[in-house]
């Protein structure tokens, strides 16, 4: 299976999509937010790319922003590659993205895993509701501001 | 004339006997007919994701044992590649073939649960069971013999597994490996033309490849719907590019062909481990503390690794911020994506088949919740 360069792709997206790259390297294209889903279903619908298969979807909190990372593989051109979005600058309370379940619907259960773990909300998601706690647990435990109450098992200073 | 009838909504789970472990599903019933499935994850969310942002990359494996807890070291091998991948090791190919060797060993004990499993949940109580939990014993008795575990092996390590084998596991294998062929046929014999079996399996629960492959779901059961996609042979890993294997499809997509899948996928992982064992050759199991240090500090990044799971696409995200724990680890767990579409495939079949499509899928609660 080939994987995309980064760059190659990001040039594709952005002569279909005129500014919606961000930023890209060797592994990567990192997206507009506000365009995701349109990226996404132009992956998903071209041929050439036909980028059927949304092998994961997950979120990393980097303490300024939040990244949603999509990594996608194709049955047909037999390829695979990652996207990414950048979202909720300065810690807003509710950070929205565009769900994907309309295009994949194995989007179902990882969006609304990301949103119960890490509090990112994915508007047109139909069943946008926490998976794994229950409903009315406080904070989303991947975020890195929720405070465990539990020790380190390694002493802080080797944390460095 | 025509019987009115009222839906029922009744409760399944979590604590119930044909669930695997603790699920929990809200269905809606017609006289028998099902007519709407809501499944309720979480009784065995131990947080495990957030539980590696305080470990050291070693200390992680611990974790991804207890996932999946009847493919413990499928998960170790996934989870060691990406930290490979993210950290540039080189593993001592000695290291890599032991890996290859357990893995296929765990991927027949895993589909030898489930086959027991689905049986069992079809109301043979026992005896297919006891064959195949017979033969997973042998396996469990080898890893015991690898690295002192049964079922948590914890048995890899970045750049190859922790300890050599001991001669001893050599002559079990070689054993195994003569018998089990014929354990198979006797498990064959008992189940594949039973007519309970096609009576009760057969054109229940059918998927097609699109929807199987719009809803991400993969393994045994997007092969049972006719797509030869497996990552051993489309994303080779480790060394499956050198060892010679087929991928067992089968078209029908229903509960029945994801059985039969899973006992030639037996037999094609016996393959693959005679062939390992041809290739193996005396030397390190794992490159020296000098290369791979105890504490490893991997360089700003991330990667993402996938590997055939026995369940599907068994991914590992990893974000390392140079430190000697990861910042963010995420599973891409099959159990948890190949239930996307559990409410599709029972609605419409009766309350006597929703256990029996349930064992076919083949969860592991360790997995969806982790």
């Amino acid at each position: 299976m080939n994987e995309w360069n980064g760059k190659i792709l990001a040039d594709e997206i952005n002569t279909h999509i005129p500014n919606s790259v961000v930023s890209s390297d060797k592994d990567s294209v990192n997206v507009e937010k506000e365009k995701i889903y349109e990226v996404l279903k132009f992956l998903k619908d071209t041929s050439g790319f036909s980028f059927d298969l949304l092998s994961s979807v997950t979120a990393v909190d980097y303490i300024d922003h939040f990244e949603v990372v999509y990594h996608l593989k194709s049955l047909i051109t037999l390829s695979k590659a990652t996207i990414k979005t950048k979202l909720g600058f300065g810690r807003e309370d509710q950070p929205e993205i565009d769900s994907v379940y309309s295009l994949w619907k194995g989007a179902d259960f990882q969006e609304r895993e990301i949103f119960d773990l890490m509090g990112i909300y994915f508007t047109n998601h139909p069943n946008l509701k926490r998976i794994l706690l229950w409903d009315g647990f406080p904070g989303h435990p991947l975020r890195k501001d929720f405070v465990t109450n539990s020790q380190s098992i390694i002493p802080s200073e080797d944390l460095s | 004339m025509s019987i009115k009838s009222e839906p029922i909504t009744i409760n399944l789970g979590p604590q119930h006997p044909s669930t695997h472990g603790v699920f929990r599903m809200r269905v809606t019933f017609d006289g028998e007919t099902i007519i709407d499935v809501e499944p309720i994850f979480g009784y065995l969310h131990r947080g495990s994701e957030k539980l590696a942002e305080e470990r050291t990359y070693t200390q992680v494996v611990t974790l991804t044992d207890r996932m999946d807890y009847v493919s413990s070291m499928l998960n170790n091998q996934g989870y060691i590649l990406a930290v490979e991948k993210l950290t540039n090791i080189q593993p001592e190919p000695r290291g890599v073939w032991l890996r290859m060797i357990a893995s296929e060993l765990q991927r027949i004990a895993s589909h030898l649960v489930a086959i027991g499993f689905l049986i069992q949940d079809l109301g043979a109580w026992g005896t297919p069971l006891t064959y195949s939990m017979r033969e997973r014993e042998k396996i469990l008795q080898m890893f015991e013999m690898l690295c002192g575990a049964r079922i948590t092996n914890s048995y890899m390590r970045p750049g190859g597994v922790f300890m050599d084998a001991p001669q001893q596991f050599w002559d079990s294998l070689s054993s195994f490996i003569d018998e089990f062929p014929a354990a198979v046929d006797e498990l064959e014999r008992l189940l594949t033309s039973n007519e309970i079996i096609f009576s009760r399996t057969k054109g229940v629960a059918i998927l097609t490849p699109e929807q199987a492959i719009n809803a991400s779901i993969t393994g045994p059961i997007l092969r049972s719907t006719g797509v030869p996609w497996d990552l051993r042979k489309n994303d080779p890993y480790d060394y499956y590019e050198k060892v010679d294997f087929d991928i067992p499809v089968h078209d029908a997509g229903d509960n029945y062909s994801r059985y039969l899948l899973r006992v030639q996928e037996m037999r094609e992982s016996l393959k693959i481990v005679k062939q390992c064992v041809d290739f193996i050759e005396p030397g390190p199991v794992r490159p020296h503390h000098d290369q791979v240090p105890f504490l490893i500090r991997p360089p700003k990044g991330d990667c993402y690794v996938a590997i055939e799971g026995s369940k599907g696409e068994l991914g590992f995200y990893l974000v390392s911020d140079g430190s000697i724990s990861p910042y963010r680890w995420h599973v891409r767990s099959s159990s948890l994506i190949n239930l996307t579409l559990l409410r599709e495939m029972l609605v419409g079949t009766l309350f006597g088949d929703l256990f029996v499509t349930f064992g076919g899928i083949d969860i592991n609660m360790g997995e969806v919740d982790r």
